[in-house]
């Protein structure tokens, strides 16, 4: 920035982003109106993009992989779409869609995802990672127990990342843009300097990361200058600052393929650059409009080389780059700019997508026009999803934060987590049910379960084996986490993101469930129905009898709300009692992205009535067709599941068709509003929503190549229809679609 | 529905509401979001009832008026600035005497109450009914002559509905006009003349709201074990749609399709 734009603040004698913001944000209260369509240099280089994409679908899903080369920030020369047509730079290596190997998670699971395309690692490499190097993968094996490794097959543990990247940690980016690197590496150098004695094993590994991220930094700037970027001083203007915030977030993903690489909250950061320039007469709207289209561009070529066995859990080849838009200032006024604005246009310029993975925060003072716009987008694209910002700013007291994959908040430059997919708490109540046994296996799991007696299930009985199976499942867990991000840390390290968040962060652990309806539903169907097991000659459960109407959680009744409430803070309170890595606090997640499919197959019968290998609901949502009442009642069964006792998130994915969300398109966008309003203000945290007709859906089954970028949200983020497998569109499908008439 | 929650049955009938089910996302029926409570009974039998099951008048499930509110009032943040409570049917009228409490809670509270109605019925509590406690009266003119009208309803004497019409006109209050569009029985140029003919002068419509015939009912006929009686009638086309609407925007100022 010119000098004499930039007011001075805490923020220009340390690194302090928020502080930044706070002086220079313009927040904006107008309508949409301001907004211009795509460029022509935009329109072209997105052809070339969906080109790229089709070549992609055709090739079964990936369009090129690169054998020979480990992928770090400054691995691979320049690429570009288009050169004279690209206003922002930077590939993660020199061709569009090219995947790389990150091997440090797990070579097997490189060789693994190379074997599946026919191909092989460069020989060297190979050998190298066969005979010399230990991996993430490597290291957590070694340490695993016995318990663990059951746990883990028999699908009571799944998805944990023990052989890939665990993702998760926002980098904030924003400071590459308005420090430049030399000053980030002066701060860590700094930092570096007050590490000192005694050298106890916390300092030295501290010490040692710090170390590493200021090679990182080094780093980027040698990515930068591959594209004749001088990224060692901040950006002078609007194109710099996106360009530098771009190249910080590519270094990360150019390293690491965490899961889940989001992107923070740079919308609102972007746009002090972009209307100081606007205002200066440097930057046209369409200019300005052209970066965050690029730029988006960008975010959504993003690529991971995958195992086909990933998909399982995560479907639609998602990366996650979700960025958070709008939300409120403690001080009251709103994070809302014209930029927000200009990043829900992508979806209008670029057409629909599922990344980046575009959250609104909601909150009730937010400005009307942008609460009518959101909802506008909402409807037409399905593309976004909306937090509760009110209750994430108050009970985390940031406001300052982004979203981690679906529904994490993380403080951004403050705070990490330490991420660890979800366990199974349908299978847990049927190892209460099973004397601690697999109800599939008969393999004994936990201990100390006594056998219920024969005849209708007895609530208190159960509820007592129930938490004795969850406190077993706990401390699994515990153990199983502990392992993996000692090892991540020591192999898998992320020095390009830590470069950029504060040394020594907060660090949440990020415990997660799925099963939560299957799980209230059968416990309300033995204590309000009578519920009979029928046990197989092993004496393990098959099916259940049920006789008599029960309560099911999705309809606004308390009666069966209370008992999954009840079970989240339940198990919530066993994980707070156990001791964790890096001393980080626990949270716990109600969400599933599409792992509920896969959890379904891997569940036997449950007392609800839900059949053996039945898909469960996603997420905190009601199970299919059991919520009888309307979608708002649906809407408040989920409020009850209380953040406090979940703080790393509550996930809901809500689908209405069209015409029920209103007769005319405004009554659906002041509908939409108010059922984020009124949904918000009962302290849900999350909603996806999803305004689709089925037919819409089932003919794009059919004819998936008419369908080339059909979105739609899925628990926490959103995917590609058509890059869904058939048994997961089928899920959706069956899913509630809210239709009254 | 689900029988959840079960009530206890009480003999002193005006606190109780008997209740075929409840819609809490309801957007087609009166303004914004609202919470609709569809109660059991009905004196008709419309060819075309999309809901044959409320008509039946035992049956549905009872509910205080208390437990009802209370329902409600966990919906109350959703209805934003526009929407509110619809009590539709059946037929609600049947039951004004147990909506008169329900309403006056309602209204207590601040929230916006509408009843969808064929009007058939106009006693001391109607009358209380709507002059005190109902924002928004959503009439049904099911047929604008008397052999379509009992042709369609099975009941002789449309002029009641039209009493109604002329009652809620003369109190100044608010009312919505809803028609259901059947191509060849309803959807006819010189019944929409006639209807709008009849009521342009009318004040108070705010919004004439046609309902296009659909067939999402039919099931339910069979489900009772009941011939559907329109089972050769066929969806309106879109310029069928389109046509009806232009001769009724000649007489309202505000013609919807909902």
């Amino acid at each position: 920035m010119v000098k004499e734009q930039i007011k001075d603040g805490i923020w220009t004698k340390e690194v302090n982003v928020r502080n930044f913001i706070l002086s220079h944000i313009r927040p904006y209260h107008g309508t949409a109106d301001f907004l211009v369509g795509p460029s022509a240099r935009t329109k072209k280089l997105w052809e070339a993009c969906k080109a790229a994409m089709q070549e992609e679908r055709e090739n079964n899903g990936v369009r090129a992989i690169d054998t020979e080369t480990i992928s770090t920030v400054s691995a691979f020369d320049a690429g570009y779409i288009d050169r004279e047509n690209e206003v922002i730079v930077g590939l993660q290596t020199d061709e569009l869609l090219k995947r790389t190997m990150k091997p440090f998670g797990g070579f097997k699971v490189v060789q693994k995802a190379l074997a599946e395309r026919g191909l092989e690692p460069e020989q060297r490499l190979a050998e190298l990672f066969s005979k010399h190097v230990k991996t993430h993968n490597d290291g957590v094996f070694s340490a695993y127990t016995p318990e663990i490794k059951k746990y883990r097959s028999l699908g009571i543990l799944t998805g944990l990342p023990d052989n890939y990247a665990r993702g998760r940690l926002i980098g904030d980016y924003r400071r590459v843009a308005l420090y430049g690197i030399s000053f980030l590496i002066q701060s860590k150098l700094k930092d570096l300097e007050n590490l000192q004695s005694p050298m106890t094993d916390e300092v030295i590994r501290l010490r040692e990361e710090v170390s590493d991220q200021i090679q990182a930094l080094n780093e980027m700037i040698v990515l930068g200058e591959k594209y004749d970027l001088d990224l060692k001083r901040p950006a002078r203007n609007a194109r710099e600052a996106v360009q530098w915030t771009y190249m910080a977030y590519l270094a990360a993903v150019k390293e690491q393929d965490g899961a889940a690489m989001s992107l923070g909250n740079v919308s609102s950061f972007l746009d002090i650059f972009i209307e100081k320039d606007l205002e200066e007469g440097m930057l046209t709207e369409e200019e300005a409009q052209e970066l965050i289209d690029q730029f988006v561009m960008k975010l959504r070529v993003v690529r991971h080389l995958r195992m086909a066995a990933y998909d399982d859990i995560f479907a639609g080849d998602p990366t996650w780059v979700t960025e958070v838009i709008g939300g409120m200032l403690n001080d009251g006024r709103t994070k809302v700019t014209k930029t927000s604005y200009r990043f829900l246009n992508t979806l209008y310029n670029l057409g629909p997508s599922p990344e980046p993975n575009l959250t609104v925060l909601w909150a009730e003072s937010l400005p009307e026009n942008f609460k009518a716009y959101c909802s506008k987008v909402a409807i037409a694209t399905s593309s976004i999803q909306f937090e509760n910002d009110d209750l994430m700013r108050n009970l985390r007291g940031s406001d300052d934060y982004g979203i981690a994959c679906c529904v994490s908040h993380q403080d951004l430059g403050k705070s990490i987590q330490f991420f660890g997919a979800r366990t199974n708490l349908a299978k847990t109540l049927l190892l209460a049910l099973n004397e601690g046994r697999c109800e599939i296996t008969g393999k004994q799991v936990v201990d100390g379960i006594a056998p219920l007696e024969e005849g209708y299930l007895d609530y208190e009985k159960v509820m007592a084996n129930y938490k004795i199976a969850s406190k077993a499942v706990a401390k699994v867990y515990n153990d199983t986490m502990n392992i993996i991000h000692y090892m991540h840390d020591k192999y898998y390290y992320e020095r390009a993101q830590m470069a950029l968040i504060d040394t020594n962060p907060a660090i949440d652990i990020a415990y997660g469930v799925a099963g939560l309806s299957i799980l209230a539903d059968s416990f309300s169907a033995i204590k309000h129905a009578k519920v009979l097991p029928v046990r197989n000659e092993e004496g393990l459960t098959v099916d259940f009898k049920i006789e008599g109407d029960f309560p099911k959680y999705g309809n606004d009744d308390d009666r069966v709300d209370t008992l999954a409430a009840n079970a989240i803070a339940d198990f919530n309170y066993e994980l707070q009692q156990l001791p964790v890595y890096k001393n980080a606090r626990p949270t716990l997640s109600v969400l599933t992205i599409t792992s509920n499919v896969v959890y379904g197959k891997k569940t036997g019968a449950t007392p609800d009535g839900r059949a053996m290998g039945v898909p469960f609901a996603p997420g905190a949502n009601p199970m299919h067709g059991r919520d009888s009442h309307g979608a708002i009642a649906s809407l408040n069964s989920v409020a009850k599941i209380r953040y406090e006792d979940a703080l790393d998130g509550i996930s809901n994915t809500f689908s209405i068709v069209p015409k029920s969300l209103g007769a005319t398109e405004t009554d659906r966008t002041d509908n939409l509003v108010a059922i984020l309003d009124g949904y918000f203000s009962r302290n849900a945290q999350h909603v996806n929503i999803n305004v689709l007709n089925k037919e819409t859906l089932i003919d794009a089954m059919e004819r998936p190549e008419e369908y080339p970028q059909l979105t739609i949200r899925v628990s926490g983020y959103a995917v590609n229809f058509t890059k869904l497998t058939r048994e997961q569109q089928q899920e959706v499908i069956t899913r509630s679609f809210h239709e009254s008439m | 529905m689900s029988s959840y929650p079960k009530t206890t049955i009480i003999e002193a009938t005006n606190t109780i509401l008997r209740v075929h089910s409840i819609e809490s996302l309801g957007t087609h029926d009166g303004p914004g979001i609202r919470t609709v409570v569809f109660l059991q009974g009905c004196k008709l039998k419309c060819v075309y009832c999309h809901n044959p099951d409320t008509i039946a008048m035992d049956g549905g499930e009872e509910y205080e008026i208390d437990a009802l509110v209370d329902r409600v009032l966990k919906m109350k943040p959703y209805f934003g600035k526009r929407g509110g409570v619809t009590v539709s049917g059946g037929e609600p009228l049947l039951q004004s005497k147990s909506i008169l409490p329900f309403f006056k809670r309602l209204k207590q509270e601040g929230i916006h109450t509408s009843i969808d109605t064929n009007g058939r019925i106009l006693n001391h509590f109607t009358k209380e009914l709507l002059d005190d406690y109902t924002d928004l009266v959503m009439l049904d003119i099911k047929h604008m002559t008397e052999e379509g009208y009992q042709a369609l309803t099975g009941m002789r004497n449309k002029e009641t509905t039209f009493n109604l019409a002329k009652y809620r006109e003369a109190s100044g209050k608010k009312m919505w006009l809803r028609y259901v569009l059947i191509p060849g029985l309803t959807n006819v140029p010189e019944l929409l003349h006639a209807m709008g003919t009849y009521f342009k002068d009318y004040k108070t419509i705010e919004r004439m709201e046609i309902l296009p015939y659909h067939q999402l009912g039919a099931h339910k006929w069979e489900a009772l074990g009941w011939e559907y009686p329109l089972k050769d009638a066929r969806e309106n086309t879109q310029e069928e749609l389109q046509a009806a609407v232009a001769i009724l925007k000649n007489y309202f100022k505000e013609v919807t399709l909902n």
